[in-house]
């Protein structure tokens, strides 16, 4: 029998999507299967994100004494390994395991520059276990908040700065005053969790690592607003957060804080989650409610605005995930200790998905006022490959390339638009001098292209005429005429669109016009692509000084392309005429002798 | 299709018409395509013209309106994904299976479909198969990655 002071040791296994995607589940059968096999008393949890998906897959281990160690960049052999000597043994194995402490470490580094509000539970709790929300203070803020009445709410979040965190920075008090003063039978809360920007995964790991932390939040502003039905539009791309946001629902109307009465009150609030379908356009509101009633997803012209007639004609209020998901800790807190972070007007923090070419790709949420720099440099160790950082796609679609030159730039709302590129939902891709420019614009086109609904004329067709002249750029057909033509149409496309989406889809093609002209002048003048990412510019190499024979580019090549002896340094060559330029060489290569030119 | 099962989706919505897009969600998630007798049947028992069901299942980037292969592999070509590689792997798996985005292998076994961004942008290029999720995979991991699932017996968890 254990001692009165020991307990039961815990292993939490990182099930997020990214823990998954990593082998997290695979990493968790072996675990059980030990245990089994061992018959030894240790309790196997799921948790969330903690926001290192670059050391995924991850667990948290705690001892019968209660210490804690985290193992990172698991995999199956080395599991077993730590089981047998730690879990076992009792034998932690330093070198192996991280420390969230030490700020020298990777690990430590990663946590240092962040402070986390939205963030606080993910990673650290069992999401599908509403007692374990409840024991880190879970559903405080709402028991709160209902004594204290709907003014005073309104109040703390007014007094706390919070903004819209959906991507256009809407002051969130503001907000709810409008649905508030709406006098009408119905109310709605609509909830945005459709996070449409592709390289953005913020929401989805709130969902997935907190979901109850998101109820609690919308209870409270539907109690603020007057609202007594709610819907959670979520994407359907994230399964995993559909299914644990239906288990929490499930679990809060058991426990009274959602549905009849809620809290013993006489404030009543059902939830529905209303499943997206994959359309981009579906994140912006109006198009949304449409979706919603069953409808296509076209925005239609505002005002009037949902505050006023939102879904089926009632008022609406919607917000996105991290901005309802800051609200509990706002009722707990105070708003004051909320705006004491942050700039003047961007107050509190904000989370990024970081992602590209850097050491530590995950989720950070920092204060306000942190310069893009710490973000990449500090919090994600900078640059993965052997390129130096060129530049940051921040805001997706809507967004723009911040160049490395501007990285002192800092996290807030009004300043990011100054550099042409908007704060947007969180999205953060860093890229190294590999990606070309051009391309990243011609990326970006081609998704808003797509995307568009097609109801306004110039976000149709006009980025079908821009997409056009971007790829002809790609291959090496632009000419001097094309960049006049490409501005000349952002301009119109920007001007003529009704929703956010034609508004912005030209962001990404003008900031990387006005920062990266010269490499699509190269395009142009010189027919080359500097960054040796265009397929039609360039040509694989390989370089004879540094290859060693090791013959693992002429195996995997798929056209037989490549020819040289085996073990003979320097004897391999690519036939240009069969190479289709699939880049296999250059990704099995170990040594860099395979370039792009 | 046999249409109780599509009866049977409609009578757990209630008829409900504002349900139309879960009502064709759960078709496409029993069927793994939108079959045209299926849709008609939606709009005769809901009652909308059969102009409101197609103009759902033709918006929507999820729905197919036509057989899918019955391993769907997806390629994410999100932002982050993109720049480390994915049209690179979208080519390869292209060239292995012998078929385009879009497209689906003349023995069901395939069809290849590109999504944006899963979400599990630090561990890109992802491609998913079925429900299992293939981070970091580098093009010359493409062939052995489908392996697995041309030959059942190699398919292991
Ligand atoms: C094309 C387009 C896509 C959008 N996608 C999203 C999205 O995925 N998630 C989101 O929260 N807001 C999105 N928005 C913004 C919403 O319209 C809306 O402003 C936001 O949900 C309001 O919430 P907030 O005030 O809490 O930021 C999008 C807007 C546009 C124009
Ligand atoms: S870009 Fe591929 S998972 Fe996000």
């Amino acid at each position: 029998m254990t001692a009165k002071f020991e307990q039961k040791p815990v292993i939490k296994v990182g099930l997020g999507t990214c823990g998954i995607a990593a082998g997290a589940k695979e990493i968790e059968k072996i675990l059980r299967k030990k245990i089994e096999e061992n018959s030894v008393e240790i309790d196997v949890t799921p948790t969330g994100c903690i926001g290192m998906c670059h050391r995924e897959p991850m667990i948290e281990y705690r001892d019968k004494d209660g210490q804690v160690f985290f193992y990172g960049d698991l995999n199956p052999k080395k599991m077993e390994i730590i089981f047998d000597r730690h879990l076992l043994k009792g034998q932690p194995m330093t070198k192996l395991s991280m420390d969230l402490e030490n700020k020298e470490e990777a690990s430590g580094a990663f946590l240092e520059k962040q402070t986390r509000i939205c963030l606080r539970n993910c990673g650290v709790i069992n999401p599908e276990s509403i007692d374990e929300y409840i024991e880190k203070g879970g559903y405080e803020g709402l028991k709160k908040a209902l004594k204290k009445g709907e003014d005073w709410i309104v109040d703390e979040v007014e007094k706390s700065g919070l903004r819209g965190r959906g991507g256009a920075g809407f002051p969130t008090a503001l907000k709810w005053k409008f649905t508030r003063r709406e006098e009408a039978e119905k109310k709605y809360l609509i909830c945005n969790a459709d996070e449409g920007d592709p390289g953005a995964f913020m929401d989805r790991s709130v969902l997935e690592s907190d979901p109850h932390n998101l109820l609690e939040g919308m209870v409270i502003a539907a109690y603020a607003i007057g609202s007594n039905d709610g819907y959670i539009y979520c994407r359907a791309e994230y399964p995993l957060a559909i299914k644990r946001l239906r288990i929490a629902i499930e679990q809060a109307v058991e426990h009274n804080f959602l549905g009849d009465n809620i809290c013993g009150t006489d404030f009543s609030f059902q939830l529905k989650i209303k499943e997206g379908a994959g359309a981009f356009v579906c994140g912006e509101e109006t198009a949304l409610m449409a979706s919603i009633e069953g409808k296509r997803g076209m925005p239609r012209p505002r005002p009037p605005y949902p505050a006023q007639s939102g879904l089926w004609g009632y008022p609406t209020n919607i917000n996105n995930v991290e901005t309802l998901s800051n609200i509990a800790w706002i009722m707990v807190n105070g708003g004051e200790k909320f705006a004491a972070v942050g700039t003047e007007k961007s107050k509190g923090t904000k989370v990024f998905a970081l992602a590209g070419k850097i050491k530590r790709g995950g989720l950070a949420e920092v204060p306000m006022g942190i310069t893009i720099k710490e973000i990449v440099e500090d919090v994600a160790g900078g640059s993965s490959s052997r390129y130096p950082i060129k530049a940051v796609q921040i805001g997706g679609p809507s967004g723009g390339c911040i160049p490395v030159e501007l990285f002192d730039t800092i996290i807030d709302y009004d300043e990011i638009n100054k550099t042409g590129a908007i704060m947007g939902s969180g999205g953060l891709v860093v890229m190294d001098a590999s990606a070309c420019m051009v391309d990243v614009a011609r990326f970006f086109l081609s998704f808003t292209k797509d995307e568009s609904c097609g109801k306004c004329t110039f976000c149709r067709i006009g980025t079908t005429r821009m997409l056009e002249i971007l790829e002809k750029i790609c291959d090496g057909k632009g000419t001097e005429k094309s960049l006049e033509e490409l501005e000349f149409l952002a301009h119109k496309v920007q001007n003529t669109s009704l929703c956010g989406l034609g508004q912005t889809a030209p962001n990404p093609v003008l900031t990387t016009l006005k920062y990266f002209k010269e490499e699509y002048e190269a395009h142009i003048k010189q027919k080359k692509c500097p960054a040796g990412s265009c397929k039609a510019l360039i040509t694989f190499k390989i370089i004879k000084d540094n290859c060693t024979g090791c013959n693992s580019c002429k195996i995997n090549c798929p056209t037989s392309a490549i020819s040289g002896i085996a073990k003979k340094a320097g004897s391999f060559s690519i036939d240009q005429e069969k190479c289709i330029k699939c880049g296999i060489c250059k990704d099995v290569c170990r040594f860099d002798a395979v370039i792009t030119e | 299709m046999d249409m109780q099962k599509v009866d049977a989706i409609i009578e757990k919505y209630n008829k409900d018409e504002t349900a139309l897009l879960a009502v064709l969600q759960d078709i496409q998630a029993e069927k793994n395509y939108l079959p045209r007798e299926a849709m008609e049947r939606v709009a005769e028992i809901m009652e909308v013209p059969f102009s409101r069901v197609s103009s759902l299942a033709t918006f929507f980037s999820s729905f197919s309106l036509e057989p899918r292969g019955e391993h769907i592999v997806t390629i994410c070509m999100g932002t982050a994904c993109h720049v480390r590689g994915a049209p690179l792997v979208l080519k390869e798996v292209e060239r292995e299976l012998g078929i385009a985005n879009g497209e689906t292998t003349s023995d069901l076994k395939f069809t290849i479909e590109t999504v944006n961004c899963v979400g599990a942008c630090a561990l890109g290029p992802l491609v998913i198969i079925d429900e299992n999720y293939h981070g970091n995979i580098s093009t010359s991991e493409v062939e052995e990655m489908l392996e697995q699932y041309q030959n059942p017996s190699k398919q292991e968890g």
